[in-house]
């Protein structure tokens, strides 16, 4: 996965950040805290890419990084071939255009003190797009995500949750962008919401051949989204492969775990087979040594405790950090 | 906007409804002050010095026999117009340097806070003699001075307020989007704070009147014979006993305008408060 | 065994909740949160009330409880609790019930603990209400915190809730639930804030609560999954009412009402190859005025005549599976 192909749009490279803290006033003691660790994955042109994990795990640290929200501390993060963390103002401006972003809670995603219509045709002032041209394309945006033109005028508070996020949608795409970075999209709307939502990212990927990078905990959501999934723990990436097959046959015990963790879609599955972790995720600021699970882990040995993992490929699509993840057989049932 | 549903509450709060009865009453006097004052503010009637209060002059006279009610009245414009002129200055240094504080954080947040919690520190009514000893005593010296010292409360809450709206999602997305910093501040920050501005205002005005009456009481603001209510208190202290009138009414209208802002400011507060609101 | 730890539907009733209807009075007007909604739960079974957001199921449960905070009122039903109607007590016997009979616990467990107290001292405070003497009680707290499965409970009897994890909280939380011995346990979106794999581990926990305990369980929640995971009988809320009631694989794989019947093709199950997800059109109504007939029926797709008229009665499609409807598919 660290080869350059043409087919990928973004791709980390080793990507880290880490957030120094400094505490204690006379005698200061600099720690880091390993929000992103090592990562490195490239996402394809016009595939979902599902990024799951838990709090803290690092995942919207890694989706700031392909924008430059945040600065890199190690690596690289390349968009369409570019380097995002060297290019200048102006290219990174250009390069922010053919990304679009939206974020879990909708009621904060646009500015309450702007209109629909303000915000969403905002990305098209800053480019400088003449007024007619840019309330053309705003209609035909809006009427894309199913906004009604009547909703306009009205500021976020006036809206629904589901049309607050269709804005911020409407918002992302308005520029034509070629990846959509989704983060938890619908982990604040009811079930039917979530339903019509996604179904219109669906939509619009089929039509503009959208590459989508999609941040979620929900793991039923992230299969019906996704082509190729990747898990993060504690910043780093413990697997990656294609959707169906990291269901069908987890190979690190981790995605095991929040497989067998997630609620079951019907009450048949309460048998399945569970692989519990044990205790609470560790502090990002002291991350055990060797495989950052190994504590929780069920399978741990002595070699796990010592050694971490490095990130292997494993048959062709498939990649994993895990030192036995060939002698487990962590199926969950489905 | 729907604001008939939202005014609702406060025009229930009788706090507000009389402070917003006090303060149009002091409006009333200060804009119409020419038709209601019965006499001109410094017309003296000698032989009738050191009146009580009666069909004539309703609030008496002063040593000149000047109306102590018409110079009341046209105090009032002196205070509000001190008032309005201060808070602005004080909005605007305040809000800009916590803004930038809050925003930028860092090293321009070290400096602005260090300059901020100093000015915070020093006893403003101190601080203003000081420049006002160093500019000489006139009233625009005197809002300067008072404006100088006093906009340390502005920036240190906008700076709060910034840096908790700089972690917005909708902020996020505008950096995305290639907003500049300056654009970001003024048009996604700001406006997001008018709220607690137009309270803080509000709640600052009774401060910034009391404080430029006292310096002028002191002598160092406006000047005899402007009938500046600093200046009317100073002049009647003499005549406590004799005539306690010339100090009582103007020190009654300062304590109905400071009363009527702060009762305004808490009421607005009800409606603004961007803790009930967000 | 039927389905794992199921109990046999024959259970004795242990609260019966009859028409019970919330009301707040708002300055737009009376607001119908909760109307004619009646069920039952049994002893030591797990109970889910299950709903979109806005649908009632809180308010429901803070009536159970005799919570609901003003302007809200409860106009009407009754509460029997083990044969008691709660409705009618005073103040000071209703106190007696919650937390002895019947305690609760929320989804944000860091404002529900007192920030000051250390955290077997929260559970002991529960416990000092039954009158048990101080030096027995901080043991008998910490052995709770043992039965809530802490790790290290001793150690952990003395930190602050903010030094606790969220899960870890949680169990806080449900040991002074739980310390006094109550005959039911609502539990509301217990485990929305948590991460999967502690909310997996904080449900296991309320499970072997009500395995030793016997303790029933009425779970608030908006998560179907955790219906799946952990119900032995659900009611669906809709727009204030109850939709649809029974065992939980009657509702999950014959629901009979079409509310029901569209949440569930709007839960994402494989893959997006496998078509799209069912939506629901509209949207949910406002309370102040709720639709004629049927609630659900503006947006209904298989309305007709009489569901924009007559309000559906409760149908009992097939032993204890009842349909809201007037034309349940059975």
């Amino acid at each position: 996965m660290q080869s350059r192909d043409a087919s990928d749009l973004v791709v980390l490279d080793r990507a880290q950040k880490h957030f120094v803290i400094t505490k204690g006033l006379i005698r200061r003691s600099h720690r880091a805290i390993r929000a992103v660790d090592d990562v490195s994955l490239s996402i394809h042109r016009g595939e979902t890419f599902g990024l799951v994990g838990e709090s803290g795990s690092g995942k919207t640290t890694l989706a700031r990084l392909i924008p430059r929200l945040t600065r890199l501390t190690g690596g690289r993060v390349s968009f369409d071939g570019r380097d995002i963390d060297t290019v200048g103002g102006s290219e990174l401006t250009r390069i922010r255009r053919r990304m679009g972003i939206v974020f879990q809670d909708p009621a904060s995603s646009l500015s309450p003190r702007a209109t629909v219509r303000g915000s969403v045709i905002r990305p098209l002032q800053l480019q400088g797009a003449g007024a007619r041209e840019a309330a053309g394309r705003l209609l035909e945006t809006v009427e894309l995500v199913n906004l009604g033109p009547e909703l306009l005028e009205r500021y976020p508070h006036q809206l629904s949750g589901g049309q607050q996020q269709r804005a911020s949608i409407a918002r992302a795409i308005i520029l034509r962008p070629e990846l959509l970075i989704l983060d938890e999209p619908t982990s604040a709307l009811d079930v039917s919401v979530q339903a019509q939502i996604l179904n219109l990212l669906l939509e619009l990927q089929r039509e503009f051949g959208l590459t989508y990078l999609f941040i979620t905990h929900n793991l039923s959501v992230v299969r019906y989204m996704s082509d190729r999934i990747g898990v993060m723990y504690l910043g780093k990436l413990v697997e990656v492969g294609p959707a169906a097959e990291l269901y069908a046959r987890p190979l690190h015990p981790y995605t095991a775990a929040l497989l067998s963790a997630s609620p079951p879609q019907t009450p048949r599955l309460r048998q399945r087979r569970k692989f519990a972790l044990a205790g609470d995720p560790p502090s990002l600021i002291d991350p055990p040594a060797g495989c950052h699970l190994h504590p929780r882990c069920a399978f741990t040995r002595d070699i796990c405790r010592q050694e971490r993992p490095a990130l292997r490929a494993i048959g062709l699509a498939r990649f994993v950090a895990c030192h036995f993840a060939e002698q487990l057989a962590l199926q969950v049932g489905d | 906007m729907k604001l008939p549903a939202q005014l609702r509450p406060v025009l229930r709060n009788p706090q507000f409804v009389a402070g917003v009865i006090l303060l149009l009453v002091v409006l009333f006097s200060a804009l119409g002050a020419d038709m209601i004052a019965p006499k001109s503010f410094e017309e003296m009637d000698i032989p009738s010095s050191l009146a009580p209060p009666s069909r004539q002059y309703p609030l008496g006279t002063d040593h000149y026999g000047r109306c102590i009610f018409s110079r009341v009245v046209y105090g009032s414009r002196i205070a509000l117009r001190v008032g309005l002129i201060v808070v602005t200055i004080e909005t605007v240094i305040g809000v800009s340097l916590g803004l930038l504080a809050g925003y930028y954080g860092g090293r321009v947040d070290r400096v602005i806070s260090f300059v901020t919690d100093l000015t915070w520190a020093l006893p403003p009514i101190v601080l203003a003699l000081a420049i006002v000893t160093a500019l000489g005593p006139s009233l625009n010296n005197v809002v300067i001075a008072i404006a100088l010292v006093s906009w340390a409360g502005y920036s240190r809450l906008i700076r709060s307020k910034a840096q908790s709206l700089k972690n917005m999602p909708y902020v996020e997305a505008a950096r995305a989007l290639g907003e500049s910093d300056f654009s970001i501040m003024f048009r996604y920050i700001l406006p997001n704070t008018y709220g607690l501005i137009i309270v803080l205002a509000t709640l600052s005005v009774p401060a910034a009147i009391l404080s430029t009456t006292a310096l002028s009481f002191l002598g160092l603001g406006s000047q005899p014979p402007a009938p500046d209510w600093g200046v009317i208190l100073n002049e009647g202290i003499a005549y406590m006993h004799s005539a306690p009138w010339i100090s009582i009414f103007p020190g009654l209208a300062l304590v109905c305008t400071a009363l009527g802002f702060n009762l305004l400011g808490e009421g607005l507060r009800d409606l603004l408060d961007p803790r009930m609101k967000v | 065994m039927g389905l794992v730890d199921a109990q046999p539907a024959a259970g004795r009733p242990l609260m019966q909740v009859s028409d019970l209807g919330v009301t707040f009075q708002t300055s737009r007007g009376s607001v119908r949160a909760v109307s004619g909604v009646s069920f039952e739960v049994r002893e030591s079974e797990v109970f889910a009330l299950v709903g979109e957001s806005g649908c009632g199921k809180s308010t429901t449960a803070l009536a159970v409880m005799r919570l609901v905070p003003p302007p809200g009122r409860i106009d009407s039903g009754q509460v029997v609790f083990d044969g008691v109607p709660l409705l009618d007590l005073d103040e000071d016997a209703m106190a007696r019930v919650r937390g002895k009979q019947i305690s609760m616990i929320f989804q944000n467990p860091l404002v529900a603990l007192n920030p000051v107290y250390r955290s077997a001292a929260q559970i002991e405070e529960a416990l000092l209400l039954d009158q048990i003497p101080r030096d027995r009680a901080w043991k008998l707290a910490v052995g709770v915190m043992g039965d809530v499965k802490i790790p290290d409970a001793p150690e952990r009897a003395l930190s602050y809730p903010h030094e606790l994890s969220g899960g870890m909280r949680q169990r806080v939380m449900t040991g002074m639930m739980i310390s006094r011995s109550p005959r039911l346990l609502i539990a509301d979106e217990p485990t929305t804030a948590l991460d999967v794999t502690i909310q997996a581990q904080v449900l296991e926990l309320l499970m072997d609560i009500r395995r030793r305990t016997k303790m029933s369980i009425m779970i608030i929640t908006h998560d179907f999954g955790i219906v799946a995971e952990t119900a032995d009988r659900i009611a669906v809320m809709y727009a204030g009412g109850i939709v649809e009631q029974g065992g939980v694989l009657e509702v999950f794989e014959q629901s009979g009402h079409p509310y029901t019947r569209l949440l569930m093709r709007a839960l994402p199950r494989l893959t997006k190859e496998e078509g799209r997800l069912e939506t629901i059109a509209g949207h949910v109504p406002n309370l102040v005025e709720l639709p004629s007939g049927c609630t659900f029926h503006p947006r209904c797709p298989l309305k007709r005549d009489a569901c924009l008229i007559e309000r559906p009665t409760v149908r009992e499609v097939s032993p204890g599976h009842f349909v809201t409807c007037h034309y349940p598919e059975v």
